[in-house]
């Protein structure tokens, strides 16, 4: 079993946290910046779209996800793919019904 | 796995707290989940009450509070990597200035609601169930999602001051910190929320 290495990975360094930070601040101009611009529909499609990418940087990194297990990854996956289908069918009915 | 993950290093299972912190964070999720699959039927159904709504907003504050959450998430990262070092008083003052930003986040929120009660927008008033139905739906989202938000803002903060005092009495230490981690992933889970929240209460409008 590997697992005592496994769960001690290096702790990430203070300046690539920093980065990391520095990217979700970034996006957070950008986000800003692109409400400003009527884009019509692109902005829902802009918006969401950041927000994911911030989400990823929060996730993968603050989270540490990128340095977990599969089991735990497979988890956070399943969990997320659950809640796409979720997303998707509400929109199907709710987009036909009215 | 018992007896392979609690080893001398790890006296808990390290993986196993790890793994149903995980679990426990996808019902928070689904929670807010939900919620936004609501937030996005009624905008479907509502389109330019959706749109006023967000305009009346104060993006100043929202995207004050985003900055406020973002640095606090990266504190409460570095706060790990400093108790991992051994670097307990860094540690400890990263976690606390964590906490001073979650009450900078609920000051934020306290001005903000304030003015819109300043405007008659009260949960359940007369005033707000009399406004048309589109924009009684828009105000009552905003306030059940933003206030469900900072309820988890408000426990993040106290789970966090719970680990300070625990790394003080040395239960909490540079080996065994996977407490401190999984009341960081608690607080990231927080910041993802309003990170969603942000633009689509704020700005898609």
């Amino acid at each position: 079993m590997t697992d005592k290495h496994e769960a001690q990975h290096e702790p990430l360094s203070y300046r690539f946290l920093a980065l990391v930070w520095a990217g979700l601040m970034a996006l957070t101009a950008l986000t800003l910046g692109a409400a400003k611009v009527d884009l019509g529909f692109l902005n829902v499609v802009a918006a969401l779209g950041i927000a994911s990418a911030k989400a990823s940087l929060v996730i993968f990194f603050f989270m540490h996800l990128k340095y977990e297990n599969r089991l735990i990854k497979g988890m956070v996956l399943t969990a997320f793919v659950i809640l796409a289908i979720a997303i998707a069918l509400t929109f199907v009915d709710v987009g036909y019904r009215y | 796995m018992a007896e392979h993950g609690a080893t001398a290093a790890h006296p808990k299972d390290y993986h196993a707290a790890k793994m149903g912190m995980w679990l426990f964070l996808f019902t928070e999720i689904l929670l807010f989940g939900g919620l936004f699959l609501l937030y996005a039927s009624y905008r479907h159904r509502f389109p330019e009450a959706f749109h006023a709504g967000g305009q009346t907003l104060d993006v100043f504050l929202g995207a004050l509070n985003t900055i406020v959450l973002i640095t606090s998430s990266l504190t409460v990262a570095m706060s790990i990597t400093a108790l991992r070092r051994g670097e307990l008083t860094r540690c400890l003052w990263l976690l606390g200035f964590t906490i001073a930003c979650a009450g900078g986040f609920m000051v934020n929120k306290t001005i903000e609601w304030s003015a819109k009660f300043h405007h008659g927008l009260i949960p359940g008033s007369e005033h707000m169930l009399g406004l048309p139905q589109g924009q009684s739906v828009f105000y009552g989202l905003y306030y059940a999602m933003t206030g469900l938000h900072g309820v988890h803002v408000v426990i993040g903060a106290t789970v966090l001051a719970w680990v300070m005092l625990l790394i003080r009495q040395g239960k909490v230490t540079a080996q065994d910190y996977v407490v401190l981690e999984n009341a960081g992933l608690y607080w990231h889970i927080v910041d993802l929320v309003w990170i969603y929240l942000f633009p689509l209460f704020y700005l898609i409008s």
